[in-house]
């Protein structure tokens, strides 16, 4: 055998590792049931129903490639300066002062000052930005409702005609009902055209994060969610952030492609009990960091 | 085999299983340096949120029964890795390979479990293609 192999080897050999490595994964990424682009390598798209998301979705992908242990998909923090985010002063001073159990300001299990693991709101856009798996997409002629497996939670993007809360620190439909911030904000929707349909949401709870490393929103968040229905099986979600107190400018948080799934498709149950997390925290996290 | 393809084998296994999955509660507290694999009997197996997690106990070097408690990650994530509430029952004899915590408590997070059929199961996508012995640091994976 020669001392150096030629750089066409070493590249045939790590393509060839890759994708061992690769199918190997997709293997266990799995839900029973589910159907994942990995299964149809060669499949003829089939056209995009007009104006319809609804269904059971996946993301295509493998289970997991919706759920973002580092901070939000599109911008984990993991150091790189390219995930930077644009913080404005007091938005990097909020991100200081949270203590996440992932990204580059993690803490041990039982310091950390995240409000999900004891069981309080994730609120969105954290559910998609953080633990975004199995969903349902139910379409109304006055709403879409979307149902997460995360958390077994669910929120409604209004079609009827109504505008966004004018005031998102004091959010409200209008009368007779009265102002109140919410953990899942208030959100509106239109078809941009056929196979787009564009949320937008205000009226947030400053109280929850953006994300599972600890990125920080105001009350003044807007999100905008982009659904684009780019063929019969596939969904093309994207999510902006645009915060002027905590960011000096936008920035795309989440782009993920969905899988459509058969109708009869059960979501599973992933439910944040207080009772569990107790028995958790006292048999795992509290010991580990003892002294 | 030249020390190039050594350094390209090792950097393809590293992001093989370096990939995060899940998570929620993370490795801060775990020694991500090291793999330790113990033989013991399961006292009780939960099956629940944030975190699965196994009681089991193992007789130290000089006889002493320790009593260990390793996490693994949520529901759901388990039964996409073949696992379910009925993997494991009270008395089960498995090896299982986890890392420990830092500061020496017998606790740790489960990366692979051999039950008593000989079965094994991993909690880790790609653990099967690495070696069990090797310092790599292993993935979070977490709720």
């Amino acid at each position: 055998m020669t001392k150096r192999l030629p750089a066409y080897a070493i590249l045939l050999i790590v393509a060839g590792l890759f994708a061992i490595c690769a199918v190997a994964q997709q293997d266990e990424l799995r839900m029973p049931g589910a159907v994942y682009d990995f299964d149809k390598k060669n499949e003829t798209p089939k056209p995009a129903p007009k104006h319809d998301i609804s269904g059971v979705w996946e993301p295509a992908a493998g289970y997991n490639d919706g759920v973002a242990a580092t901070g939000a998909k599109s911008m984990p923090a993991d150091g790189k300066p390219e995930h930077e985010l644009p913080y404005t002063p007091e938005g990097r001073k909020a991100f200081l002062a949270h203590k996440p159990t992932f990204g580059v300001t993690q803490v041990e299990a039982s310091l950390t000052n995240d409000p999900v693991p004891a069981c309080n709101p994730q609120g969105f856009p954290r559910i998609v930005l953080h633990n975004f798996r199995t969903s349902r997409i139910v379409q109304t002629p006055e709403n879409v409702v979307v149902l997460y497996e995360f958390n077994k939670k669910w929120r409604e993007i209004w079609t009827d005609g109504r505008q966004l809360p004018k005031d998102p620190q004091n959010p409200t439909w209008g009368p007779p009902d009265a102002p109140e911030s919410r953990w899942w904000g208030y959100s509106v929707g239109i078809w941009a055209d056929d196979y787009t349909f564009v949320a937008e949401s205000n009226g947030f709870d400053d109280r929850t994060w953006l994300d599972n490393a600890g990125r920080p929103h105001s009350d003044l968040l807007h999100v905008t969610e982009r659904y684009r229905r780019t063929d019969l099986d596939h969904l093309e979600i994207t999510i902006t952030i645009d915060d002027p107190k905590m960011y000096t400018k936008p920035w795309e948080a989440l782009r993920l492609r969905e899988r459509l799934q058969k109708p009869s498709f059960d979501m599973h149950e992933m439910e944040c009990a207080p009772i569990e997390t107790e028995e958790y925290n006292k048999a795992i996290a509290d010991p580990a960091v003892e002294k | 085999m030249s020390k190039r393809l050594d350094v390209v084998l090792a950097i393809v296994s590293l992001l093989c299983i370096s990939a995060p999955l899940a998570a929620h509660h993370g490795n801060a507290a775990y020694d991500e340096s090291k793999l330790v694999t113990v033989k013991g009997t399961v006292t009780e197996w939960l099956w629940a949120n944030p975190h699965c997690f196994l009681k089991f106990d193992v007789k130290d070097e000089k006889g002493n029964v320790v009593h260990w408690a390793a996490e693994t990650s949520n529901p759901p994530d388990m039964i996409g890795h073949g696992w379910s509430k009925n993997t494991l029952k009270p008395g089960d004899q498995i090896t299982v390979v986890m890392l420990t915590v830092k500061n020496g408590r017998p606790i740790g997070r489960v990366r692979q479990v051999t039950l008593p059929d000989g079965k094994v199961l991993t909690n880790e996508s790609g653990l099967a293609n690495r070696s069990l012995n090797s310092s790599a640091p292993p993935s979070p994976e977490e709720r």
